[in-house]
């Protein structure tokens, strides 16, 4: 697992009020987090102040799962 | 719906059109009837803010702009997308040269059109969830609401070349960091911040803040004007058709994700 993803679980867990438990690699983060486009843009915001880090949206066009994301967020760090 | 109140001295406008202030006919005109009855006289400060949950504003009602275009005959088109731009710009322009100390309120997402509107804003105060992009090269045109002549006279920097040219969003710290906000605030957090900004600019002569406001902050009238047929010229191709079919027609959870 990627060094970022259970900071991210934390982070989208708490945000969202969610069980953290529900969070899962592979797991979509728009059906699991219940959010729409504009909650997302939030969140970008958010992982992007958490972890000091810029993720251009190009990067994140195919990204759908926690896993993914988490890659895409350690590549930058 | 737009609504405005009037307190010591202080506009707020308030955007609270769903889902997050698409400007199309309906806010312009909200937006003009504003412009026509405000009192500058009896005020120094006007706060913009959106009390919708989505964010400041998603930009250009690109779905209105799609059946318009589509309702009409061919030739009929670029004299029509003209008129909306001549409109528009006569809006933002108004706003930009208010002799009013203007401040922008950003949460959420402030994308295209929306992000142009926050630029005729004296000052913005970003909140932690603000996003702010210029998607529109990812329709075949560029800003066409008055947008690069006033970031080219506010910013031009690498920052927002790397915006325009890549239609990327960037977060409130790194819109503070290459000048274009001026204040960070808490989500939450935003309103209070301009309330205290706009008790500030009544303390103070009028006169002076007025000229102050005019020589620090000219209308660049010819790069308006020189925007105004680019952006005409570009979205009477058939590329803006296509980009505007595709964007109507999908069923993507994220079109607001460049």
């Amino acid at each position: 697992m990627s060094a970022s993803f259970d900071r991210l679980t934390q982070l989208c867990a708490k945000r969202y009020s969610v069980d953290a438990s529900i969070i899962k690699a592979e797991g979509d983060i728009f059906e699991t987090l219940g959010i729409d486009s504009f909650q997302a843009a939030e969140l970008m915001s958010e992982l992007e102040m958490e972890f000091d880090v810029e993720i251009p949206d190009y990067e994140l066009q195919d990204i759908k799962t926690f896993g993914a994301l988490s890659a895409a967020i350690d590549a930058r760090i | 719906m737009v609504r405005w109140t009037l307190r010591d001295g202080v506009y707020e406008l308030e955007l609270g059109r769903d889902p997050c202030n698409e400007i199309g006919t309906t806010m312009l005109a909200e937006l003009e009837r504003f412009l026509d009855v405000i009192d500058t006289e009896n005020a120094s400060a006007l706060i913009i803010h959106s009390s919708v949950r989505g964010g400041f504003s998603a930009g250009a009602d690109l779905r209105e702009l799609y059946n318009g275009l589509m309702d009409v005959p061919e030739k009929e088109q670029e004299p029509r997308l003209r008129d909306f731009i001549d409109r528009i710009h006569s809006v933002m322009d108004r706003l930009d040269m208010l002799p009013l100390t203007t401040i922008g309120v950003i949460h959420g997402i402030c994308f295209g059109g929306g992000f142009e509107l926050a630029l005729t804003c004296d000052i913005l105060i970003a909140e932690k969830s603000a996003r702010f992009a210029f998607p529109e090269l990812r329709l075949g045109i560029v800003p066409g609401f008055g947008g690069i002549p006033r970031l080219r006279r506010d910013v031009s920097n690498a920052v927002v070349r790397d915006l325009l040219l890549t239609g990327r969003s960037i977060n409130a710290k790194k819109a503070v960091a290459c000048g274009m906000v001026s204040q960070m605030v808490p989500v939450g957090a935003g309103l209070r911040a301009a309330r205290k900004s706009a008790e500030q600019a009544n303390k103070f002569d009028p006169e002076a803040r007025r000229t102050c406001k005019a020589f620090m902050k000219p209308l660049p009238r010819e790069q308006l004007d020189e925007e105004k047929e680019i952006f005409v010229r570009l979205a009477s191709r058939p590329v803006l058709q296509a980009a505007l079919k595709k964007f109507v027609e999908s069923d993507d959870p994220r079109p607001y994700l460049p």
